[in-house]
């Protein structure tokens, strides 16, 4: 396959940044898309040029590393894949690929592809957490019996990878569904109901405080989670919140 | 936490657009069903909207709210907007928002303003010549004249198009905005479907009534 | 230097409780003097920094990755063992260990094994507290599932997202602590040397990784967390950044290296599918519950699927060759890993592979469907002969089981797996070695600590499916908070430490320089030219079989690339910014030492053991022959300046509760 990819290189945090283009050729569909920019890399390094840095790890789809903007959408046209898992038998040969890092306020850029969402890190500093301390005498494990349904919406939500796609697909760069995955997973379950109140409370406060936009429930996110995190989180989240709001 | 922060946690806001949306709903029910009444009866139209226009409850308590609902779901929606972009301050070189969202739910500010233009001159039309009749000038009320008024406006076809565009960006208006503020106010059980679905028929029915009336009135004269 | 392991004294089920009784402790007030250094933040860094700063120590962490929650442990897929015995079925803290030790292939640590199977049961209610879901029955209680290598369920799990789910367990109890202050994070630093004063580890040197400054931080005593070195092989299970750095600068410093060659080449991967491919995907060893393995039991079948001509659903149930169940009836496709991995290999050596390449088997859920289906069709009364109906409900089951790893598939693929039978084939997933520890999980450097994949102690030669995540959490939450607590008590006056020190200006200038040489180097290939150069000769002559010719010549090719490398290798960009290539420079320079310690690892050790199968020690039916007699013991080896020149210590290993056997899965 031959290929026009559109990238967004940016040296650092403070440079403007701008599109460049680079011709590819040789790509093979089998390729997934990161394996493309690795030979886009290895051809740039020869050529004595700068690669083209971006975000990737475990490259199995579960560490959440891995972003790009991929045409417009977030780890690119295909679903439910991050875009270690998106492979090149989505495009076609000739095809112009844009790839931009995911963008919002809240996710700065620190170089070409990468961002910063440590933000993120921080609304869970605020409150994701059941505050439990480590000890060999905790409780019989199911000495709490929970409802295999509760459970398994918890889990649900728990397979969220924080990887910022509901951002950077958000029109307004809403982390709402980021945070109501957390939020539900904690809420469905008896132990985190104890600290329910704080918690939403403290989250929600947190991701404002970050500059996230605010959710006008298009529903974009859900289409584009890799994890196909549910927008019912969403609407827990606002229950939660409402209640917790009453309690003070 | 503190109260202000409480104030403007970005999901209350969401809940206040929410709660007014949905009591514009409901007063927007109550408009179509009065303007209906024009279609089948002249006289009864007549006594409806002079007990509109003269009951003391509906003029000086339900009017003032119903203004401050519709100023409070426009303010909000352009402080939310304004928020919301400053939330991404580069843009996309590309972006297909039509892949993972529907054109009404991404264009809320679009059909919104529209709706606003359209309230302008609806305000022009009638209630600023409603006003001059009663409070400026002073006349003495006639229950008779409302549906004269009404048929009046609908000779001129481009004031009778311009309304028909209007409902029908209305229509995209409701469309998003009757199930997102189920959304909003955390409503996710067994009758949030049907409700959601009732919505969707609302957003469709509404607006088609009220271009209804405006053709009917067009076309009747 | 002799290797002390100091293990307690006493009867085996005793010691760990005599051991924690009559330690020294650190009182609350004296743990706020005290500080530890954690690298890496997967389940074994993680657990322990939350621990430690629960304690009272302050903390700092490190992790190259943007966040903690992306440490590699995120990927373990299937679940985690504890000796519940929820089940009734016979589970016990003894079977446990038994069975780890016997998995291990009788070259693990009998105490430190008995001490994990012992916390292995505190961990799940530790996570259930946490809020961890795992995965319950319709009564609420926690389900189990069963697990190559045993013959009980102890496996507890989240679907295929076990290791996601407590990794996210331990991240939220860390969040809790950097929250409070008492963790201090560092992400997307990078540790490139350890720092001694007088003898003591107390400090790091770290990059910092989007700025490139060279940062020291000092501490009372630092723990390496940071995982295997599966990525000397270049194509592993590993993520792209995991890196064996950290674990090899402080073997650089003293810290003995122990059975480098015990890697577990893990039996259920996405085959390789062409010269780009830069990781290997794995299958959860789960799908072995109901997936059977074949090959197909002619040459010319084989070869028919391979060029196309035929599909595997052609094939008859005559024509299949279920090898696992043919070689080991009794546990058939539930043998441990390296059993697997090696009869897979067998099969495809011998020319019965199903793929282009020629190396891959069929794993085939078709039986499953047919059996859950009829199952689910008796229990919703509908007719259990109906063809179309008993796929229907068993794909349904099945998906439930598996439905991620075979949405993963299908992706890669981009065949379907619930209609025509996946492929696999082995590929390098965990390495059992790593640093020397003792007892306490201290390596031979005093204060500094190894836990989890990072550390050689509980796995042996083998590990058993659904004892990383054990291990590592047992590290973290229940071990090292003691072991610690005991090595900073004569520390708590100490104060802070000054990272002015000369130690730390000459180990921050040694980093220094290394950076600078690669940068100036301009050589004409890039890192991953060589690190794809070295997984070749890792995978060809160091993989799943190994023989003296093979490995005398892996010795001597990694010394010529590391050579090469260095004269060669060209790194792009700065020193001062964000730089990939760089660290993936800084990276591969240490596998190519370790690669070659490896190989000397596995030349020396005459034996066939676990991960370590050399082929002229096997029986004559190809089943691995161990040499108790000369190899019961871990080699620990010394750094002296170059990997050939590394020096052999041995802990002899002693068996006082589990007899030697043949370890047979027939």
């Amino acid at each position: 396959m031959k290929l026009t990819l559109k990238i967004w290189r940016q040296k650092n945090a403070e440079d403007k940044g701008a599109i460049v283009d680079y011709p590819i050729d040789g790509i093979e569909p089998d390729m997934s898309f990161l394996e493309m920019l690795d030979v886009l890399n290895e051809q740039l390094i020869n050529k004595g040029e700068e690669p083209v840095a971006f975000d990737h790890d475990c490259r199995e789809g579960i560490c959440g590393m891995c972003s790009l903007f991929i045409n417009g959408e977030a780890h690119g046209p295909d679903r439910g894949v991050t875009t270690c898992q998106l492979h090149m038998r989505m495009f076609k040969d000739g095809d112009t690929i844009f790839i931009e890092p995911f963008r919002a306020k809240a996710f700065p850029v620190i170089k070409d592809l990468v961002v910063d969402r440590s933000s993120f890190d921080r609304i869970q500093h605020a409150g994701g957490f059941i505050s439990v301390n480590t000890s060999g005498n905790t409780i019989d494990a199911n000495t709490i019996p929970i409802n295999k349904h509760d459970a398994d919406m918890a889990f649900d939500a728990a397979t969220c990878i924080g990887c910022g796609a509901c951002v950077a697909t958000c029109k307004n760069s809403s982390a709402m569904l980021f945070v109501s995955a957390k939020v539900s997973q904690y809420a469905l379950l008896p132990q985190g109901r104890i600290e329910a109140t704080d918690r939403v409370l403290n989250m929600v406060h947190q991701m404002d405080a970050e500059g996230f936009g605010n959710c006008t429930n298009t529903g974009a996110c859900e289409v584009e989670c890799p994890k196909g995190i549910s927008l019912e989180n969403i609407a827990r989240m606002n229950r939660e919140y409402l209640s917790a709001s009453l309690k003070g | 936490m503190a109260q202000s922060a409480l104030l403007n946690a970005s999901i209350l806001k969401k809940v206040a657009m929410a709660l007014s949306g949905i009591f514009l709903i409901t007063f927007l029910a109550l408009h179509v069903s009065l303007n209906f009444i024009s279609i089948i009866s002249e006289e009864v139209f007549n006594q409806a909207s002079h007990f509109m226009g003269y009951n003391p409850l509906i003029q000086y308590v339900m009017q003032p709210v119903l203004a401050i609902g519709v100023i409070f779901h426009f303010v909000m929606g352009f402080i939310l907007t304004l928020q919301n972009s400053a939330a991404r301050p580069i843009a996309y070189a590309k972006y297909n928002g039509a892949a993972n969202a529907s054109w009404t739910s991404r264009n809320m500010i679009i059909s919104g303003l529209v709706i606003l233009a359209f309230l302008g001159l609806h305000f022009y039309d009638f209630w600023i010549p409603e006003v001059a009749y009663k409070y400026v000038a002073g006349t003495a009320p006639d229950a008779t004249r409302y549906y004269g008024e009404l048929v009046h406006k609908f000779h001129d076809p481009i004031r009778t198009g311009l309304y028909c565009i209007s409902f029908v960006l209305l229509g995209f208006h409701l469309w998003h905005g009757f199930s997102s503020s189920l959304q909003s106010m955390g409503m996710n059980n067994k009758y949030s479907r049907s409700l959601s679905r009732f919505g969707y028929g609302f957003a469709v029915v509404v607006p088609a009534l009220f271009v209804i009336i405006a053709l009917f009135h067009h076309f009747n004269n | 230097m002799a290797l002390d392991s100091k293990i307690p004294h006493g009867p085996i089920s005793d010691k760990w409780t005599d051991y924690k009784d009559h330690i020294n402790l650190v009182n609350p007030a004296n743990k706020r003097n005290l500080d530890v250094i954690v690298v890496g933040t997967g389940l074994a860094g993680g657990s322990a920094a939350a621990t430690l700063a629960e304690l009272g120590y302050n903390v700092k962490a490190f992790c190259f990755q943007d966040s903690p929650r992306r440490a590699h442990s995120i990927a373990a897929q299937g679940g985690i063992n504890a000796a519940k015995n929820y089940q009734g079925d016979g589970d016990s803290v003894f079977r446990l260990f038994y069975d780890t030790v016997k998995g291990g292939d009788y070259r693990a640590r009998e105490a430190n094994v008995h001490r994990l199977a012992e916390v292995s049961a505190n961990i799940i209610d530790q996570c259930v507290a946490q809020g961890v879901p795992l995965a319950r029955e319709y009564g609420g209680l926690l389900d189990n599932r069963s697990f190559g290598g045993t013959l009980v369920s102890r496996t507890f799990y989240a679907k295929g997202q076990t290791g996601q789910q407590l990794l996210l367990g331990a991240y939220s109890a860390m969040n809790r602590q950097i929250g409070r202050g008492k963790i201090k994070m560092y992400n997307r630093h990078e540790m490139l040397d350890l720092v001694i004063v007088n003898g003591k580890a107390r400090g790091i040197i770290a990059r910092n990784l989007i700025t490139g400054e060279i940062e020291r931080h000092s501490a009372h005593a630092v723990v390496i967390g940071s995982g295997g070195y599966g990525n000397v092989f270049f194509l592993s299970t590993n993520a792209m950044g995991s890196n064996a750095t950290a674990a090899w600068k402080i073997h650089k410093k003293g810290a003995f290296f122990a059975n480098p060659c015990y890697t577990q080449i893990h039996p259920t991967c996405i085959p390789v599918s062409g010269d780009h491919q830069s990781k290997l995907t794995l299958m959860s060893e789960s799908l072995r519950n109901d997936g059977r393995i074949w090959v197909p039991a002619k040459l010319e079948d084989a070869k028919a699927i391979r060029e196309g001509k035929k599909k595997p659903t052609d094939l008859s149930e005559e024509e299949r060759d279920y090898y696992l169940e043919r070689r080991y009836p009794s546990f058939g496709n539930l043998v441990p890993r390296d059993v697997a991995s090696r009869a897979a290999k067998e099969r495809c050596d011998a020319g019965f592979g199903v793929n282009k390449t020629g190396e891959a088997v069929y794993l085939d859920f078709a039986a499953a469907i047919q059996r859950y289906g009829k199952e689910q069709a008796y229990i919703k009364g509908l007719d259990a002969n109906d063809k179309n109906l008993v796929i229907k409900l068993g794909t349904e089951v099945v998906e439930n089981k598996y439905g991620n790893l075979f949405q993963m598939y299908l992706k890669i693929v981009d065949e379907n797996p619930y209609v025509t039978p996946m492929m696999i084939y082995p590929a390098v997933h965990y390495t059992m070695g790593g640093t020397w520890v003792d007892y306490n999980l201290m390596t031979t450097i005093p204060g500094c600590f190894s836990i989890g994949e990072s550390n050689f102690s509980d796995h042996g030669a083998n590990r058993l499916g659904a004892s990383a995540l054990m291990q590592g959490l047992a590290d973290g939450y229940f071990v090292l908070p003691y072991t610690i607590g005991d090595y900073l008590s004569p520390d708590i006056k100490m104060g802070e430490i000054s990272t002015d020190l000369p130690e730390f200006v000459e180990a921050e200038k040694a980093v220094k320089d290394q950076i600078e040489k690669f940068l100036n180097n301009n050589g004409t290939h890039s890192v991953d030219h060589f690190h794809k150069k070295l997984g070749k000769i890792m995978w060809d002559k160091v993989g799943m079989a190994r023989n003296a010719k093979g490995l005398n010549e892996a010795i001597v090719e990694i010394a010529a690339l590391r050579e090469e490398f260095y004269r060669d290798v060209k790194v792009p960009g700065k020193a001062n910014e964000f730089n990939q290539e760089l660290e993936k420079a800084t990276r591969v320079a240490d596998f190519l030492e370790l690669g070659e310690l490896f190989a000397k690892d596995a030349l020396h050790r005459n034996e066939s053991c676990g991960g370590h199968f050399r082929e002229e020690y096997q029986s004559a039916d190809g089943e691995a022959q161990r040499d108790d007699e000369n190899f019961a013991y871990v080699a620990a080896w010394e750094y002296k300046g170059k990997p050939s020149d590394a020096v052999l210590h041995k802990e002899e290993l002693v068996f006082d509760n589990i007899k030697l056997v043949t370890r047979s899965y027939k």
